[in-house]
């Protein structure tokens, strides 16, 4: 809650800003100070807090999961291994049911993405303040706690994905495939440069639109959560606690697209025309 | 909201998370399910297998039941004819061996009769002449009347 020297316009943008580490103007390295400041680091500084968070939460997933897979076993499944094994399972369903293909990448990228980006989105029912707040005891100025509100993380996955989904085009189709693909569909090879600019804009909209439905959909809870919190205390659950239900749904939901576009994109990188 | 190098960041973890993944968490999780799936789908089999070996071997016993049943209605039958045969043949037997007897004892019976016949003859001889000695007191010679008192007594 924002206290009585901070505006609501300060409490905002406060928890918009990211911890962010770079070079100052005056050429030392350290933590950023302000939005501003974080901005004229430019491109080569690190949004600690976000990257941290994403890093912490994967890690944590890496470590629940691999510890499951050493010690699983084929008899019957105790508790930990039974919510693994569900969710491997629902995640090898929708790959076995989008993607016909053999790939040994495939169902293993969509079950890290579809565990790691709930688990970032899970971070949004964080109450808002707790986690910042406890980053003051600490000295740091700014915490933001939601990986997936920030633009770098989700970007990154997408940017990723789309390398991904490049490399076995080609890889799949050869270079010239790839090429032919983008040149002579909808129209012929008489509307090249039609298809050519449509493909290549179509191409390059899909890890736009992944990253950034993401990013748009958590940004958008986050802030709803962030103008709640600016009313007054004693009428807050009322309209928190029903966000948030709603919320568990679009965590989940935003999660579970971004698995699905994924498997699908990929589908498509291995299909021929 | 800056692009920085956070996406690079975000870009090497995600790399490194998936082939870990690849790598250590999705082979062996799958592979198990899936030897799980096939255990499970073994036992349904041999469940099913086993309901239909019972189902034949039921059938089997009651064939056998049946089959012994008419073994032994037929070896029941076998042995009352048996019986049947054992019966008569002892009342055939008994029969001709009280016939035998009979006639033993008959032919025995005339044997004895005439025997004493015999004897009675031999014995009536002696006293005819006997007698007709005593009748004609010395007169007759016995020698001279013999044929006539042999006459008399082999009509006798």
């Amino acid at each position: 809650m924002s206290s009585e020297t901070i505006t609501s316009r300060e409490y905002i943008t406060h928890h918009l800003t990211n911890l962010t580490y770079g070079q100052h103007a005056d050429g030392t390295w350290g933590l950023a100070r302000s939005g501003e400041e974080a901005t004229q680091m430019g491109f080569w500084a690190l949004n600690v807090d976000t990257f941290g968070f994403s890093l912490a939460l994967g890690m944590i997933f890496m470590f629940v999961f691999h510890r499951v897979a050493k010690r699983v076993t084929t008899g019957v499944p105790g508790g930990m291994q039974n919510f693994v094994e569900m969710i491997v399972d629902f995640v090898d369903d929708n790959v076995k049911g989008m993607f016909h293909h053999q790939s040994k990448v495939i169902a293993p990228m969509a079950l890290t993405i579809f565990v790691w980006v709930l688990m970032m989105n899970f971070m949004d029912l964080v109450p808002i303040d707790f986690l910042p707040r406890l980053g003051e005891v600490f000295g740091l100025h700014f915490l933001k706690v939601v990986p997936s509100t920030d633009v770098n993380i989700t970007m990154g996955l997408a940017l990723s994905v789309f390398a991904v989904v490049i490399f076995f085009s080609i890889k799949q189709k050869g270079l010239g495939g790839f090429a032919a693909e983008l040149a002579f569909h909808p129209f012929g090879k008489f509307g090249l440069p039609i298809n050519l600019f449509l493909e290549i804009v179509n191409l390059l909209a899909k890890p736009i639109s992944l990253g950034l439905r993401l990013f748009g959909n958590l940004y958008a809870g986050e802030m709803i959560f962030i103008l709640i919190a600016l009313l007054p205390f004693w009428i807050q659950w009322a309209l928190s606690v029903p966000w948030a239900i709603f919320h568990i749904l679009i965590i989940v939901l935003q999660a579970f697209i971004f698995m699905v576009l994924t498997i699908v994109y990929m589908a498509m990188a291995f299909d021929d025309h | 909201m800056n692009i920085n190098a956070t996406i690079l960041g975000q870009v090497i973890s995600f790399s490194i998370f998936v082939w870990f993944c690849m790598k250590f968490v999705w082979p062996a999780l799958i592979g198990a399910m899936e030897e799980r799936k096939k255990t499970i789908a073994d036992g349904l089999e041999a469940a099913d297998r086993a309901v239909r070996d019972l189902e034949l071997a039921q059938n089997k016993a009651v064939d056998q039941l049946k089959e012994a049943k008419q073994e032994a209605a037929s070896i029941i039958d076998d042995a009352k004819k048996r019986a049947s045969t054992i019966i008569d043949e002892s009342k055939d037997k008994a029969r001709e061996e009280g016939d035998r007897l009979i006639v033993s004892a008959q032919a025995e019976i005339e044997q004895e009769s005439n025997k004493a016949r015999e004897e009675l003859r031999s014995q009536v001889a002696v006293l005819a002449i006997a007698g007709a000695e005593k009748i004609l007191e010395r007169s007759i010679s016995e020698e001279d009347n013999r044929d006539i008192v042999d006459g008399l007594a082999a009509q006798l």
